[in-house]
């Protein structure tokens, strides 16, 4: 694990590293962490302030904010990362497939995922939550049905253009198998776009499941999401604004420690970027930006 | 031994459903014996890598064959180990995350799979190419033109091939650095026992290392020449393209 001692010496991964970890941790073992049940109401609490035993204070109904937002993980982070995972793996075959054997299978796939992107994403999304039901299930299989196509996009284009190389020519030469080529020579140069296109994906779709929720298509009511909470916090916002601070903050640090990781794997990886470890950090935002703002588009 | 027949090859402007393409080799027949050194002259555009890469297999023609011993070129295990290549640009032609020894040890791992690191047989082939073993640990981008080169002919050699295919490796060198990288292809021809496609639109280079050179312009072999006879060139395009050279 060449890739993790830098990882350590950069103190900003490092912090990003545990804090998605926790995150996960805490996600996973909500029910024993938890010091209060979710949905227990106590009218009587109603927007109390943080005490010793309720930590980060109580919503509109006088539930747990803390209990909430630690369940609200399951939702939020872990299933959106599977929905992220299984996007972005059949994204990543397709991308490479296309990328790497190009002509006529390359052209078949790309018009595929061009008729995919064709369909605003939001649009898609309510045409599958209408023929499979309402849930969160339905709305992270739309995600992943709608999402591999932009993968695939932006996988075959940095593909395509490692797979032109003289060392992949090399390695032709030399007798090595495609599947060989592609998993020693072409996943870690495409590792760093991967990366920094999953990340950028993430923060969307944590804000795209809160959406939805909102609409009341995804998790329901009573079940707790980050951005359903926000959702509800809204409606007290100029009342009690420190409502939405709890989940707001979450999302923010959750979806930056993801950015900040991506990018410092981009550092990690590329021994040229290893010489110059401050000045390519502009660089990989300004890209992530560029991709961010190409899905958003 | 190499055998090219009637070898065309064409790309298509344009996109995929373009009708138009552009023929860039056509009629291409030559033979290539084991341990000979041939080169691939032409001008800038006139095909020569395109060829090469046919001759790799790496590409298929749309006519004709390429053939090692026989068998066609684009049948890998056909030429697994055998053939070898130096290609044009030394910039992308190592991987920019492998360090050096993982760059040489790539066509190792061809005939055992878990080859171990051996670290003696790493160590020669540098020697060989004339650098030590501190550039073990070096990326690409912290080697030079010249050096990155080197490495690059010290991996080609690495499985000990028959034939090694160099595109252009000593154009990009300067004067110096050319002499000095060909006399250790020539040093290596001895020490292996192999032979070279050395393309290159430099002919003193050519006619420095080859024993036969084969003249190309716009897809067509234009003549074949033993080097030792390249004054009495019978084509007037070979003809011109001496001329200056001696001016
Ligand atoms: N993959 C390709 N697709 C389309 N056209 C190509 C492709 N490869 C080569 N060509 C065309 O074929 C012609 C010959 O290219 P090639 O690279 O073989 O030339 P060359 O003789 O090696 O030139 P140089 O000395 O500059 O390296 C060029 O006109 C080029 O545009
Ligand atoms: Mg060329």
């Amino acid at each position: 694990m060449r890739w993790l001692r830098p990882i350590g010496q950069d103190k900003l991964a490092a912090l990003s590293l545990f804090l998605i970890s926790t995150t996960l941790f805490a996600g996973l073992f909500a029910p024993f962490l938890a010091p209060h049940a979710p949905d227990e109401v106590h009218m009587e609490l109603r927007f109390a302030a943080p005490s010793w035993e309720y930590w980060l204070g109580n919503d509109q109904l006088g539930r747990c904010v803390l209990s909430r937002l630690l369940y609200g993980i399951r939702p939020s982070v872990l299933w959106v990362g599977v929905a992220l995972a299984l996007s972005a793996g059949i994204g990543t075959i397709v991308g490479f497939v296309a990328g790497y054997f190009r002509g006529a299978t390359d052209a078949v796939l790309m018009r595929i995922c061009d008729g995919m992107l064709s369909f605003p994403g939001y649009v898609l999304t309510l045409a599958v939550i209408g023929i499979l039901g309402v849930g969160l299930e339905n709305i992270l299989i739309a995600f992943a049905l709608m999402k591999w196509a932009w993968f695939a996009r932006v996988i075959r284009t940095s593909v395509r253009q490692y797979a032109d190389s003289d060392y992949v020519r090399f390695a032709k030469t030399l007798g090595f198998g495609d599947v060989r080529i592609m998993a020693r020579h072409l996943v870690p140069a495409a590792l760093p776009d991967m990366a920094v296109a999953a990340s950028s994906t993430f923060g969307s779709m944590i804000l795209q499941i809160s959406g939805f929720s909102f609409l009341g298509l995804g998790i329901q009511a009573p079940h707790a999401e980050w951005g359903m909470m926000l959702n509800e916090a809204r409606t007290v916002m100029f009342s009690k604004p420190e409502l939405m601070l709890a989940p707001g903050i979450a999302i923010i640090l959750v979806v930056s420690a993801v950015n900040y990781l991506s990018d410092s794997l981009q550092l990690a990886l590329d021994p040229r970027l290893a010489t110059s470890r401050r000045a390519p950090h502009s660089r990989t935002v300004a890209e992530s930006a560029k991709l961010q703002g190409s899905e958003v588009a | 031994m190499l055998t090219v027949e009637r070898v065309e090859k064409s790309y298509r402007t344009g996109g995929l459903f373009a009708r138009r393409r552009k023929q860039v080799l056509s009629g291409i027949s030559f033979e290539w014996k084991a341990g000979e050194c041939l080169g691939i002259i032409g001008e800038s555009g006139s095909g020569k890598s395109t060829l090469g890469r046919l001759l790799l297999g790496i590409e298929r023609p749309d006519r004709g064959s390429v053939r090692w011993e026989g068998r066609p070129a684009d049948e890998r295990r056909a030429r697994r180990g055998s053939v070898s290549a130096v290609f044009q640009d030394y910039t992308s032609s190592i991987h920019p995350f492998f360090t050096v020894e993982k760059a040489l040890m790539e066509p190792l791992t061809l005939r055992n799979k878990r080859a171990a690191i051996d670290s003696r047989r790493i160590d020669r082939l540098l020697e060989q190419v004339g650098l030590d073993s501190s550039y073990r640990n070096k990326y690409p981008h912290e080697l030079s033109g010249g050096e990155a080169q080197r490495v690059c002919i010290a991996r080609a050699v690495a499985t000990e091939p028959r034939c090694i295919l160099l595109d252009e490796a000593v154009s990009s060198l300067d004067g110096s650095v050319q002499v000095q990288v060909l006399d250790l292809l020539r040093s290596l021809k001895t020490a292996y026992d192999m032979g070279y496609i050395f393309i290159t639109h430099d002919i003193q280079a050519a006619a420095y290392l080859c024993d036969r050179v084969m003249i190309v312009r716009d897809g067509r072999i234009e003549e074949t020449v033993d080097v030792d006879r390249l004054r009495d060139v019978q084509s007037p395009y070979a003809k011109k393209l001496l001329d200056m050279v001696m001016a």
